[in-house]
C-alpha cells in the first residue's frame, strides 16, 4: 500500500461478489465492466454502504464506519442507473438549484427546473439526477451506466461534465459502463468484474495475464 | 329485554350463510373462509361468554390478568397475521403485540383508575369489556400501518435508496412513507368518530340501549370509548410504524427489506 488514496477498497466481498481490491486517486477515472450479473452495480452499493459486506472502504484515509452513514454518502455519491425522483417539481429536489451554466452545460434549459417531473423524458431526468449528485461535492463518484437513456450528443456532454468536475474538484470516479468506446474515452484505468470477481483489464496492447 | 334464543339466532345465521352462496356464486374465492370466520366467530364468542361468566364471578386480579394477556397475544396475532410482506421471524408479532400491550393498558388502566373507579380497579366487568373495545381498534390501525409500511418500502425502495445515496439520512428518506402509514391506520377511527351518531350507531351503545340502558346514559359512554379509542388508536399505530422503521434499517442506515419474509 502506497498510504490513502482518494478512494481505498480493499478485500470487499459480499455474497457471489469479490473479493475485489482497487483504489483510486483524485482526478482519476476507473472504468468498471464486466457481464451482466457479474455484481458491478453491487460493488457500487457496497462502496456507498447501502448493502452489507465485508472489507474495508475508505475515502482519503477515512474509513466509512468512521463517518455517519449520510456524510459517507455525501462524500462518496452514488448515481443509480434510472433516477429517481419523489416530489411533484424538479427544484423541490435540489438544495441549492444548479446555476443556469451548468445545466447549459448538459443542454439543459433552466426552465426545466419548475417543471413538474413526470413532464421530463428519461434523459433529462438522468442529466438533472447527475446534477443533484454534483451539488453535494463529492469527493468520490460513483456511477452506474449514467449515460444508459442518453443520445450521443448527450453522452458527450456528461462525459465532459464529469471530466471538468474531476479536474477541478480532485475528485476519483468509478464508472460503470457496457460501452467499449465509452470505457476507452474516458477510463484513466480499467477493470473488469468477471462472475464477482475482479481483475485487471489489459491495456490495450498488454497481453493479458495468465489466469494465477 | 327481549331475550335471543338458538332459533332467533339461527335466523340471523342464514344472514351469513346466503352471503357464502353469494361469494361463491360471483367467486370471489372468499366464501370457504367466510363461513370458518362465522363459525370461528359463533364457537369464540359463546366461549368468550362463558369464561367472563366464570370471571365475573371470581374478580380476581390474577384472572383478569390473565385473560388480557390472553387478548393482546391474540390481537397480536391478528393484526400480522395476513400482512402482504411481514417481517421474518417473531418481528411483526413482536412490534404488534408489543406496541398494543403499551397502548391499550396504558389507556385502559388510566380510565379504570382515574375516570371509572370501579373498586376494585379491575373489575372485570368493566376492565375486559374496556380492553376489547381498545384492542379491536388499535389491532385495525397497527395491522394497517405495518402492512403499509412493508408495502410501500417493498415498492418504493428505489426512491428511497436513491434518497440514501443522496446522503439523506433514513429518517429524512422515508418520513413521506412513515407519515402516510401512521394515517393509513389512524383513518378508520378517526372516520368512526366522525360518523358517529349519524352514519352509524356505533355497536356498543345500540348494544346498551337494546339491552334497556337508558340512551343517554348509553350515549355518554360511547364518548368515552370513542375518545379512548382515538387515544390507544394513534398512539398504538405511530409506535408501531416507527419501531417498525427502525428494525428495517441497520446502524449504516442501509434499507434492509432482507428483513422481511421470503425476501
Amino acid at each position: 500500500m502506497t498510504g490513502a488514496h482518494q478512494l481505498d477498497v480493499l478485500g470487499l466481498r459480499m455474497e457471489g461478489v469479490g473479493p475485489v481490491d482497487l483504489w483510486l486517486a483524485g482526478g482519476e477515472c476507473l472504468v468498471l465492466s464486466g457481464p451482466s450479473g457479474a455484481g458491478k452495480t453491487r460493488v457500487l452499493r457496497a462502496i456507498a454502504d447501502l448493502d452489507v459486506h465485508t472489507g474495508s472502504v475508505s475515502c482519503e484515509g477515512v474509513a466509512a464506519e468512521a463517518l455517519a452513514p449520510p456524510a459517507w454518502r455525501r462524500r462518496v455519491g452514488m448515481l443509480g442507473a434510472d433516477s429517481q425522483w419523489w416530489r411533484d417539481r424538479v427544484d423541490e429536489h435540489f438544495d441549492a438549484p444548479p446555476t443556469a451554466e451548468t445545466m447549459a452545460a448538459l443542454d439543459l434549459g433552466p426552465e426545466l427546473l419548475q417543471a413538474p417531473v413526470a413532464r421530463l423524458s428519461s434523459g433529462e431526468r438522468q442529466r438533472l439526477a447527475l446534477l443533484r449528485l454534483l451539488a453535494n461535492r463529492p469527493r468520490v463518484l460513483l456511477l452506474d451506466e449514467p449515460t444508459a437513456n442518453l443520445d450521443p450528443d448527450n453522452v458527450a456532454r456528461v462525459e465532459t461534465l464529469v471530466a471538468h468536475y474531476m479536474a477541478d474538484a480532485g475528485a476519483a470516479v468509478l464508472w460503470v459502463s457496457h460501452d467499449p468506446l465509452q470505457r476507452t474515452r474516458v477510463a484513466h484505468r480499467q477493470m473488469r468484474l468477471d462472475a464477482g470477481r475482479a481483475g485487471r483489464e489489459p491495456a490495450p496492447g498488454e497481453r493479458r495475464e495468465a489466469p494465477g | 329485554m327481549i331475550l335471543l334464543g338458538a332459533w332467533e339466532l339461527s335466523l340471523a345465521a342464514l344472514l351469513v350463510i346466503a352471503s357464502a352462496a353469494l361469494a361463491w356464486r360471483l367467486r370471489l374465492g372468499i366464501s370457504g373462509s367466510l363461513l370458518i370466520a362465522g363459525a370461528r366467530m359463533v364457537v369464540q364468542l359463546l366461549l368468550v361468554g362463558l369464561v367472563l361468566k366464570a370471571v365475573f364471578h371470581q374478580a380476581e386480579l390474577a384472572w383478569v390478568a390473565l385473560i388480557a394477556v390472553a387478548m393482546v397475544l391474540v390481537a397480536g396475532y391478528e393484526a400480522t397475521a395476513r400482512q402482504k410482506r411481514p417481517m421474518a421471524g417473531l418481528w411483526s408479532f413482536g412490534i404488534g403485540v408489543g406496541t398494543m400491550f403499551l397502548s391499550t393498558f396504558a389507556v385502559a388502566v388510566l380510565t379504570l383508575t382515574v375516570i371509572l373507579g370501579p373498586t376494585p380497579w379491575y373489575t372485570p366487568r368493566y376492565a375486559i369489556p374496556l380492553l376489547g373495545m381498545l384492542l379491536g381498534n388499535t389491532m385495525t390501525g397497527v395491522a394497517l400501518g405495518l402492512d403499509r409500511l412493508t408495502q410501500s418500502l417493498w415498492e418504493r425502495r428505489a426512491v428511497v435508496e436513491a434518497r440514501l445515496m443522496l446522503g439523506h439520512p433514513a429518517r429524512e428518506a422515508i418520513a413521506d412513507i412513515r407519515r402516510d402509514c401512521m394515517r393509513a391506520g389512524m383513518i378508520p377511527t378517526l372516520n368512526a368518530m366522525a360518523a358517529a351518531g349519524i352514519v352509524s350507531l356505533p355497536g356498543m351503545m345500540t348494544g346498551q340501549i337494546l339491552a334497556g340502558t337508558p340512551p343517554v346514559e348509553a350515549v355518554k359512554y360511547q364518548i368515552l370509548i370513542m375518545c379512548l379509542i382515538m387515544g390507544a388508536t394513534t398512539a398504538g399505530t405511530a409506535l408501531a410504524v416507527q419501531v417498525a422503521c427502525r428494525r428495517l434499517f441497520d446502524t449504516r442506515e442501509r434499507l434492509r427489506l432482507d428483513r422481511l419474509k421470503g425476501s
